[in-house]
């Protein structure tokens, strides 16, 4: 899932301090998985919200909350659309591509994010998240035993680990797994570590965001 | 034991301090109650395990969010309780109706419509 | 090994001589004044000097315009580039750049992490790791073109260098790691600094029974411990170092006032136990901002007079 984290509430006050109406806008997937823009942090926040303007004096404002199933579809967002008009701002506390896509389909209303999305990554145990894929848009998977020097080493490495891999860990953090011994000890555990051996080739980044925008076509599934 | 606590009091009912969501606290405050305390078991002999310290994270959290807004953290408290323990009880419920006398009336008294 | 470039250090350990190589880190600053008085303890007692390339991610006078003021001098430099600060386009430009000017070395790295430096926030690139940048360089010299396959009009001709940790985890790949390094094309080594010397030789002996050390000069890392704090410091401190107890309580043993002595005494002695193991190369002297004793190591350790080899 792509993983977020709440953004501060002043910095949110600080977007939308001028405004009358204000819509707080969750969504049902990713975000509340990690709790950081569910429907059950939405209501914290708009409250918040609310109690800033009335602590302010601001006696008629308003803050509304709206949960979406997804803000990344265009027919979840649809659902807005005979009230989005009345409102001065949204705040979305989806990821980043939600904040986008609201941001699109509503041209002339101020959508500001609620959130910082961070990674796609999974949920290790409550309260903790950590990062698994960056999108680089060519899966080498195969050859690293399921898990991705990309994503997970700090420098990238795809031919092993730098000097720095101590104990397990990585240099730049005692509480970082060094992905390189991750790789090793799977690759051992699958008796394949022969693929160690295999200098890799570089890598065609243009996949990866350094190509500019990406996009998925898929003239299969277009009618 | 005829003890007496405030009568500022209002007890709300609930299976486990566990179950009280920073919603319901903010809820609470937004509609114009001056504070808000959590009574919990004591640490350590919670029937549900986690329940108060869940309860504890959540008043904290509360704390936080509405020190950012500019509204005493203080309005929200949480204590731990013995269920048996009427006189610590009634002390709690003093402890707080002076927190809170100190601090004033809630400054969103009449002024929020919470949305419907 | 035949010679493949014009490289001394190469001519010198091809000839069969163990190599000594030293280093050389830039100023904060761009005063060339500093990098001349460093070089100047060099001269005459090293064949060639590593100059580091923004070391420790900390910003410093670039390694390659370095080089070249080592170059004027008439010293032999070794152009470090780490993958952590420049992209194949920017990587490929200055092996040209530093070829332009006759620099025959380089050491391929991937660069300590931005988060150790003084811009912590700062975006890495890690386009190439260090060996795909060896393999490049190897592809430029040897192929004559680029990454992209265009030809390159008057190819470097670089002596292609890697860095190795006998002691880094996992352990499992300490020799597959170095054989991955070779298949990409390094022809020499330097390692991290030793101290200690059991584990290394292990490792240059399971190196050798690879068949590696035919295939790549193992040039063996050393630094002085200038006192007993500094030991501790790179046991407990630097990742990846392995200092040993008694290495340590060597150092602290030892009055205040003749620590340093005595941590020039262990890097003498490692180095004379080293040059009797098949399989080691030379030596590369990392006295860290202590340059003026390199001479002296290098003439303790019985490695004077330099060979003249044209």
């Amino acid at each position: 899932m792509i993983v977020a984290d709440k953004k501060p509430v002043e910095e949110i006050i600080g977007y939308v301090r001028d405004c009358k109406k204000v819509l707080v806008l969750s969504c049902n997937e990713c975000v509340t998985v990690c709790e950081a823009g569910g429907k059950k942090e939405a209501g914290m926040l708009a409250s918040a919200l609310r109690m800033y303007f009335a602590n302010q004096g601001i006696a008629d404002a308003q803050v509304d909350e709206r949960t979406l199933e997804r803000q990344c579809d265009q027919e979840y967002l649809e659902e807005i659309r005979d009230i989005a008009d009345q409102y001065d701002a949204i705040v979305s506390v989806a990821c980043g591509v939600g904040v986008q896509f609201t941001a699109e389909k509503y041209h002339s209303i101020p959508v500001f994010p609620g959130v910082n999305t961070c990674f796609m990554g999974v949920t290790e145990h409550r309260g903790l998240w950590t990062e698994r894929c960056q999108g680089c848009g060519q899966c080498i998977l195969a050859y690293t035993g399921g898990i991705c020097p990309v994503a997970r080493c700090a420098k990238r490495l795809f031919n092993g680990p730098c000097g720095g891999s101590s104990n397990g860990k990585c240099e730049i953090n005692k509480d970082l797994d060094c992905a390189w011994q991750l790789i090793i000890d799977r690759l051992i555990a699958i008796d394949r570590l022969d693929l160690y051996e295999k200098l890799f080739d570089i890598k065609d980044w243009s996949t990866d965001r350094a190509g500019g925008p990406r996009k998925v076509e898929r003239e299969d599934v277009q009618i | 034991m005829r003890l007496t606590y405030p009568t500022s009091f209002r007890i709300v009912r609930v299976p486990c301090s566990g179950t009280v969501d920073v919603k319901h606290i903010l809820r609470a405050l937004e509609k114009g109650a001056d504070g808000v305390c959590v009574i919990g078991c004591m640490e350590g002999e919670c029937q549900y395990k986690t329940g108060n310290l869940r309860a504890r994270k959540r008043v904290e959290q509360v704390q936080r969010l509405l020190n950012a807004i500019g509204v005493d953290g203080e309005r929200a408290q949480m204590y731990n309780l013995s269920s048996s323990d009427g006189p610590l009880f009634a002390k709690y419920a003093e402890d707080m109706d002076e927190r809170i006398r100190k601090l004033g009336p809630n400054p969103m008294k009449h002024k929020t419509k919470p949305a419907a | 090994m035949s010679v493949k470039t014009p490289s001394k250090m190469e001519k010198i350990m091809a000839a069969g001589h163990l190599g000594v190589t030293s280093e050389c880190g830039p100023p904060r600053g761009s005063d060339p004044e500093v990098i001349k008085e460093k070089a100047e303890l060099l001269k005459g007692c090293v064949d060639a000097i590593n100059v580091t390339d923004n070391q420790t991610s900390v910003v410093r006078t670039s390694s390659l315009a370095t080089c070249i003021h080592l170059k004027l001098m008439g010293l032999e430099p070794i152009l470090q580039m780490v993958t952590r600060d420049r992209n194949r386009i920017a990587l490929q430009s200055d092996v040209l750049g530093a070829a332009s000017f006759d620099i025959h070395n380089i050491l391929c790295l991937s660069g300590d992490h931005q988060s150790f430096g003084d811009h912590p926030q700062g975006q890495n690139v890690h386009d190439l790791d260090s060996m795909q940048l060896a393999w490049a360089v190897r592809k430029m010299r040897d192929e004559g073109t680029f990454l992209g396959g265009n030809e390159i009009k008057r190819p470097p001709e670089m002596f292609v260098g890697a860095a190795a940790n006998p002691f880094a985890d996992p352990f499992e790949i300490r020799v597959p790691r170095l054989a991955k390094k070779i298949e990409a094309g390094v022809e020499f080594i330097q390692t991290q600094c030793i101290y200690n010397i059991d584990k290394f030789e292990e490792w240059v002996r399971q190196a050798r029974d690879r068949g590696l050390t035919e295939k790549c000069y193992i040039m063996a890392g050393v630094t002085p411990f200038k006192s007993a704090g500094m030991a501790k410091y790179m046991k407990n401190r630097v990742p990846g170092m392995d200092v040993p107890d008694d290495v340590v309580k060597r150092m602290s043993d030892t009055p205040k006032g003749k620590q340093s002595e005595e941590g020039l005494n262990i890097c003498v002695e490692t180095i004379q136990r080293l040059k009797e193991v098949e399989g080691v190369a030379g030596f590369h002297i990392m006295a860290i901002e202590w340059e003026e004793k390199v001479s002296e190591i290098v003439e303790r350790a019985g490695l004077l007079p330099r060979p003249e080899i044209n």
